[in-house]
C-alpha cells in the first residue's frame, strides 16, 4: 500500500476526511499503463484521479506538461480547475494548473503552447487542435498522465474515438503516458475499458463501493397526467411543492423546448418567487455562465435543466432530481438520479414526472428496472471511419506522417483494433485525392507523398481550414437570438426553427417571450413580449430510443389482467384501449386504422424504439407510394408509427411482409432523407464539407442544399464511394436501425391484427402532438403543392401571366 | 406536359421543369448558371474534393432538354463555367461532349461575373443577345423586355424549396441549371428590389408549376 506523504496526511485529516478504497486503490495501482475506475456520482471519484498527479508533482522537479485532463465539457473543466486549486493552494504545491477551451483566449492558448502547465485541463476538441500544431512533440514531451473523466459519457459518441485517436498519438510523443478513466455506473465496464487502454494492454477496472439504492418513486398528482403532450405543466403546482420541500431542486427535461415550456409556466405559478433558474445548451454562454454561478453560490432553489447538467459538475447541494418525461434509458436515469446527494453514502432521492398516460406505464416500467439493477445498453460497433479520416488530415497537419507507423498508432486503439490496412487506405486514398472512381484531382490533390515516402498537405495553408473544422459534434445550425438594439445574446435557435418565423410570431427563450422582429446578419433580432402565450419554441433536444429492454417490459406490462401498480387514470386509459381497440402484444404488430381531419390513418404499433420505427415509416410509405395509396407524413415515437395519406389501406399484411420489406430496403436506403442527413454528419467529419469557412460564414440552409445534391450526385456517379459505405453502415447501426426492425419482424413472424375504427383510438392519441413529423416527397406532396398553388394563383386573380 | 407555357412582353415562353427556357417561336433554348467545373475550382482552391461529376450531371440533363426539344440556337445565360481556369481544364471527355452537343447548331455563350472572357470553346461570346421582343443578359438591369440569371432564385410552397422562375410583366429571372448550386430565396431583397409589378414563380422539379409570389 502506498502510503500517503504527511503534507497530504494532515491536509486529509485537517478537513476531517480519511481516503476512501478506491482512492488508495489508484494510488498503489497508479503504475499501471491503464486503470478505470468506476465510482457512483459524489465519490470523490475526481481526487481518486489527481491524487497521483498532484503526489507525483509535489517536488516541484517535473518540468513541462505532466498530466492531461479531458471531459465532455467546457464547464466541467472550469470546475474541476476551481475544485482542484483548494488542495493545491492549502498544501502549497508548487503546480500550475490551466484549462483550455474553446472559450480560452488566444494570447492565453498561444502562450500555453510555448510553456505548458504541469496540468491542463481540455476537451476531446482542443485537445485534437493541440496535436495538429508542428509543436505538438516538444508540448507533449515529458508527459506522465492523461485523465478521461466522464469517460463513459464521451464512448457513447464519436467524441470518445476522436479521443482515443488522439491519446494513441500522444503516446507515441510520449511513450510513458499512463492513461486513467473516470466512469460512471455502467452496464459494461470492460468495453469501457478495452477503448480506453493501448490495445492490446490490459486495463485494470477499480469498483469504488456503489453507496446506497437510490429512494426513487413517481410523482403521484391530483390533476391527472394530460393523453398527449411532453409539457407535464399539469404537475407544476406539485413540482413547486417538492421544491419547497428541498433545499435545491435539479429539475431534467428531455428537450431544450420542453425545458422552455416547463420554465415559463413554473415561472407563472411561482407566487412565492422562489429563486429558479434554467439551465440548456441553446441558452448564450453568458446566460449559462449566470446560472450556474448562482447555483455553485447555494442561491437557486431549483434549476430546469437538460443534458447540459448530466455530467459531473458539482453543483453543491442538490437534494432533489426531478426527471420530467420518460427516461428511455435506465442507465442514464440511474446516472442522472446520482446527481443528487451529492455525497458519499447518502440515498440520492429523485421523483420521475411522466409527461402524459404513456410516459406513466414507461415510468412505471422504468422504475422497475432500476429497482432491479437492470441497466440496459447496447454494444457499440467499430471505430467510426469518418472520424478517421479526419484525424489522418489532423495529423498531416502537424507535419509530415509515414502511413505505416500512423496505421499502427490506430490499430492500437481499443475501437479500431480490427481496422484493416485496406479499409485504413481507403481512408488515406480519400483524405490525399478524394477517393473518387474518377481520378479527377489528380492535379489538386489535398495530401501528396514525397519522394521519401512522407505525406504530406499539398497545400500548407489548407491546415488552417482544417483546424477551423476539427470535431465531430453534429449540431444543427444554430443563430444567435437578440433584443433589438442590445448586444448581449439572449441564446441560439436552430435556423430550421428560425426560418419558418415571420414577423410578430413570439417564441420562448431563456424563460422569456419574445417577439421575432427580423433577421440581421445572421442574427435574429427579437423584442421582448410579456403580454402573449409564445409560439412553441421548437429547438430540438436530444431525443433518444428507448432501451430494448425498456420496450420488454412495457409489452409485458400491457399483458397483465389489470394494473394495479399504475395509477387509476393510466389503468383507465388501458383498459379504454382494450376495449374499442386492442393492447399491442410483444409476438403480434397491432395494426390501427382511422379517419382524422380528412386524412386516412394508420397506427402500427412495432415497440421496436423511435429510429427503427422511423425507418419502418420510411419503409411503409415507400411500399404505399408504390401501391398508388398517395402516403403525405409520418411521425415515429418509440413504440409505433402513424402514418397518414389521402387513400386508406385495406390489408396491412402485405406492407409488413418480412420478404418485402427486406428487398425494400436496399432499394429504400439510397434514396432517403435519414441517409442524407447521416451522409452529411458523416461528410462533414471526414473533411468533405466544411462547416467553418475562413471568411464569412456559410448559410446553414445553402449547406444543407448541397449535401443532399453531393449525396444524389454520389449515389448516382459513385454508389461504391468511401463517403456512401460509411454512410450505409452508420445508418443501419444509428439512425435506420435495420437490427431492431428485424429483432420485431422474429418477434412477431408474421401475426398481424388489423383493427378498423371510425376515430382516433386511446393509445395512438399521444401521436398527434409528437414532433419531427416528416412528409413523404411523394406523388401525394406533388397533388397538394399543385392544389395549393393553384388556389394561390385563383386567389391572386391570375390564372396567367 | 410537363412544363409551363406562358407569355413574356409577346414573346411565347416555356418554362421546363428542368429549369430550362424553350423559345419555341425562335427555335431558342436559353440555360442559365450552369457552374460547369465549380469542384475542379473548389478543390484548386480549398482543398476541399467535392465529388467530381456535377459537369457530367448538368451536361446529361442538357442533352435531355436539347433533345426534347430540338432548339436550332442554344444560349447559355452566363456563368457557364465556374471561372476560366475551370473552362480551360475541362476533362477531354467532357469537352467532346459539349462538342457533340454544339454540333449543327448556333451555339450562345453569354458573359457571366464568373466567366467574363473568351473561353476557349466553340460557339460564339457576346455581352447580351436580342430573340424576338427579349433582351436575355446576365444580371438583371433597370431595362425591361429582359431576361436574366445570376440569382439563382428559389420559392418555398408547402415547406418545399425548389429553383424557381421569378417573373412580372417586364422581366424574368432565370433559376440555375448547374448540378451544384445553391439559391437566393425568393423574398430576399436582392431578389425583390428587382421587380416593380406582382411577381410569379414557376417552380422547377418534377413539373414546372406557376406559382404567385406574395
Amino acid at each position: 500500500m502506498t502510503p500517503l506523504p504527511p503534507t497530504f496526511e494532515s491536509w486529509f485529516s485537517k478537513r476531517g476526511w480519511s481516503i476512501h478504497p478506491h482512492q488508495q486503490a489508484m494510488l498503489d495501482q497508479t503504475s499501471a499503463p491503464a486503470l478505470l475506475l468506476i465510482a457512483p456520482t459524489g465519490g470523490g471519484k475526481t481526487l481518486a484521479g489527481f491524487l497521483p498527479s498532484l503526489l507525483e508533482l509535489a517536488d516541484g522537479q517535473h518540468k513541462g506538461l505532466h498530466t492531461l485532463y479531458v471531459s465532455p465539457l467546457k464547464a466541467l473543466a472550469a470546475d474541476i480547475k476551481r475544485n482542484l486549486r483548494t488542495p493545491v493552494d492549502e498544501m502549497d504545491l508548487p503546480i500550475r494548473i490551466e484549462d483550455r477551451t474553446g472559450d480560452t483566449s488566444y494570447t492565453q492558448k498561444r502562450r500555453q503552447r510555448a510553456d505548458p502547465p504541469h496540468i491542463l485541463l481540455t476537451t476531446p476538441e482542443s485537445l485534437a487542435l493541440l496535436t495538429s500544431y508542428e509543436d505538438a512533440p516538444r508540448i507533449f514531451k515529458g508527459l506522465q498522465r492523461i485523465i478521461v473523466d466522464e469517460i463513459h459519457a464521451l464512448a457513447e459518441s464519436k467524441r470518445g474515438d476522436q479521443l482515443m485517436l488522439a491519446v494513441s498519438r500522444l503516446q507515441t510523443l510520449a511513450p510513458d503516458l499512463r492513461r486513467v478513466g473516470l466512469s460512471a455506473t455502467v452496464e459494461d465496464p470492460d468495453a469501457i475499458a478495452a477503448e480506453l487502454a493501448r490495445h492490446p494492454d490490459p486495463c485494470a477496472i477499480i469498483n469504488a463501493d456503489p453507496g446506497p439504492d437510490p429512494d426513487i418513486s413517481m410523482l403521484i398528482t391530483q390533476e391527472k397526467p394530460p393523453w398527449t403532450g411532453g409539457g407535464a405543466n399539469y404537475a407544476i403546482p406539485a413540482v413547486l411543492d417538492e421544491v419547497k420541500k428541498h433545499n435545491t431542486t435539479l429539475i431534467f427535461h428531455n428537450t431544450r423546448a420542453q425545458a422552455e415550456i416547463f420554465f415559463h409556466n413554473l415561472w407563472l405559478a411561482n407566487t412565492d418567487d422562489l429563486p429558479i433558474g434554467i439551465h440548456h445548451g441553446s441558452l448564450a454562454r453568458e446566460q449559462r455562465e449566470k446560472v450556474e454561478a448562482a447555483m455553485v453560490a447555494g442561491d437557486l432553489r431549483a434549476i430546469v435543466c437538460t443534458g447540459s447538467l448530466d455530467l459531473g459538475i458539482d453543483w453543491g447541494d442538490v437534494d432533489l432530481v426531478v426527471q420530467v418525461g420518460a427516461p428511455k434509458n435506465v442507465k442514464r436515469l440511474v446516472q442522472r438520479i446520482g446527481r443528487a446527494n451529492h455525497r458519499y453514502n447518502a440515498p440520492s432521492k429523485a421523483l420521475l414526472v411522466p409527461a402524459n398516460r404513456f410516459e406513466v406505464v414507461e415510468c412505471v416500467a422504468a422504475l422497475e428496472a432500476v429497482k432491479e439493477h437492470d441497466l440496459d445498453g447496447d454494444p457499440k460497433g467499430p471505430g467510426p471511419r469518418d472520424v478517421l479520416c479526419q484525424h489522418i488530415l489532423i495529423t498531416a497537419c502537424a507535419g509530415p506522417f509515414d502511413a505505416d507507423q500512423l496505421y499502427r498508432e490506430i490499430k492500437a486503439v481499443g475501437a479500431y483494433r480490427t481496422l484493416s490496412r485496406a479499409a485504413f487506405d481507403d481512408c488515406l486514398d480519400f483524405c490525399a485525392t478524394g477517393g473518387y472512381a474518377l481520378r479527377a484531382y489528380d492535379k489538386w490533390k489535398r495530401l501528396l507523398q514525397t519522394a521519401d515516402g512522407m505525406w504530406q498537405l499539398r497545400d500548407p495553408r489548407a491546415a488552417q481550414r482544417i483546424r477551423m473544422n476539427i470535431g465531430t459534434i453534429q449540431d444543427t445550425d444554430t443563430l444567435k437570438v437578440r433584443l433589438k438594439g442590445n448586444f448581449k445574446p439572449l441564446g441560439e435557435v436552430e435556423e430550421a426553427f428560425a426560418a419558418t418565423l415571420t414577423p410578430g410570431d413570439t417564441f420562448l427563450i431563456g424563460g422569456q417571450v419574445v417577439r421575432y422582429e427580423n433577421l440581421k446578419e445572421m442574427t435574429v433580432q427579437v423584442s421582448r413580449r410579456a403580454d402573449k402565450k409564445p409560439k412553441i419554441a421548437t429547438f430540438m433536444g436530444t431525443k433518444f430510443a428507448n432501451s430494448t429492454q425498456l420496450s420488454q417490459r412495457i409489452l409485458r406490462m400491457f399483458d397483465q389482467p389489470d394494473w394495479p401498480n399504475l395509477p387509476a387514470h393510466t389503468a383507465e386509459w388501458l383498459r379504454l384501449q382494450r376495449q374499442f381497440s386492442k393492447l399491442p402484444e410483444a409476438d403480434r404488430i397491432l395494426v390501427e386504422s382511422f379517419p382524422h381531419e380528412g386524412r386516412h390513418h394508420i397506427c402500427v404499433y412495432g415497440f421496436a424504439g423511435r429510429n427503427a420505427m422511423q425507418t419502418l415509416g420510411m419503409l411503409l410509405t415507400q411500399r404505399m407510394e408504390e401501391l398508388g395509396l398517395h402516403p403525405l407524413g409520418f411521425v415515429a415515437t418509440d413504440y409505433a408509427t402513424l402514418v397518414w395519406g389521402l387513400d386508406p389501406v385495406h390489408d396491412p399484411a402485405p406492407l409488413l411482409e418480412p420478404d418485402n420489406m427486406r428487398a425494400d430496403f436496399e432499394t429504400w436506403l439510397s434514396g432517403n432523407a435519414v441517409m442524407k442527413k447521416t451522409f452529411r454528419g458523416a461528410a462533414t467529419i471526414a473533411g468533405l464539407i466544411e462547416r467553418n469557412l475562413p471568411q464569412a460564414r456559410k448559410s446553414g440552409r445553402q449547406a444543407t442544399f448541397s449535401s443532399d445534391i453531393l449525396y444524389d450526385t454520389l449515389s448516382k456517379y459513385d454508389p461504391d464511394h468511401l463517403m456512401l459505405r460509411i454512410t450505409r453502415e452508420e445508418a443501419m447501426r444509428g439512425l435506420v436501425d435495420f437490427g431492431r426492425i428485424e429483432e420485431m419482424l422474429a418477434r412477431t413472424a408474421g401475426r398481424i391484427d388489423h383493427v378498423i375504427l371510425d376515430r382516433v383510438t386511446p393509445l395512438s392519441l399521444p401521436m398527434f402532438l409528437e414532433q419531427g413529423r416528416i412528409a413523404v416527397a411523394g406523388a401525394g406532396q406533388d397533388r397538394i403543392l399543385e392544389e395549393e398553388a393553384a388556389r394561390l394563383m385563383q386567389e391572386a386573380g391570375v390564372s396567367a401571366l | 406536359m410537363n412544363a409551363y407555357t406562358f407569355s413574356l412582353c409577346k414573346t411565347q415562353c416555356i418554362a421546363l421543369p428542368s429549369g430550362a427556357l424553350h423559345l419555341p417561336a425562335h427555335d431558342v433554348l436559353c440555360v442559365s448558371d450552369l457552374h460547369l467545373g465549380k469542384s475542379e475550382r473548389i478543390a484548386r482552391r480549398s482543398g476541399v474534393m467535392l465529388p467530381p461529376y456535377e459537369v457530367q450531371d448538368t451536361l446529361q440533363k442538357l442533352e435531355t432538354d436539347i433533345a426534347a426539344t430540338k432548339p436550332s440556337q442554344i444560349i447559355c445565360l452566363g456563368d457557364s463555367f465556374d471561372d476560366l481556369d475551370a473552362a480551360a481544364s475541362l476533362d477531354d471527355d467532357m469537352r467532346l461532349w459539349l462538342a457533340r452537343l454544339q454540333a449543327g447548331k448556333s451555339w450562345v455563350w453569354i458573359e457571366g461575373n464568373h466567366d467574363p472572357g473568351p473561353i476557349d470553346m466553340g460557339g460564339t461570346h457576346l455581352g447580351e443577345i436580342t430573340i424576338g421582343t427579349l433582351t436575355l443578359r446576365h444580371i438583371a438591369s433597370a431595362a425591361t423586355a429582359e431576361v436574366s440569371g445570376h440569382y439563382h432564385p428559389k420559392h418555398r410552397v408547402t415547406g418545399r424549396s425548389q429553383p424557381a422562375f421569378l417573373l412580372d410583366h417586364e422581366r424574368m429571372i432565370m433559376p440555375a441549371y448547374g448540378a451544384y448550386t445553391g439559391g437566393l430565396a425568393s423574398h430576399s431583397k436582392d431578389i425583390r428590389r428587382l421587380f416593380n409589378g406582382p411577381i410569379m414563380a414557376i417552380l422547377t422539379g418534377h413539373k414546372a408549376i406557376p406559382v404567385p409570389v406574395s
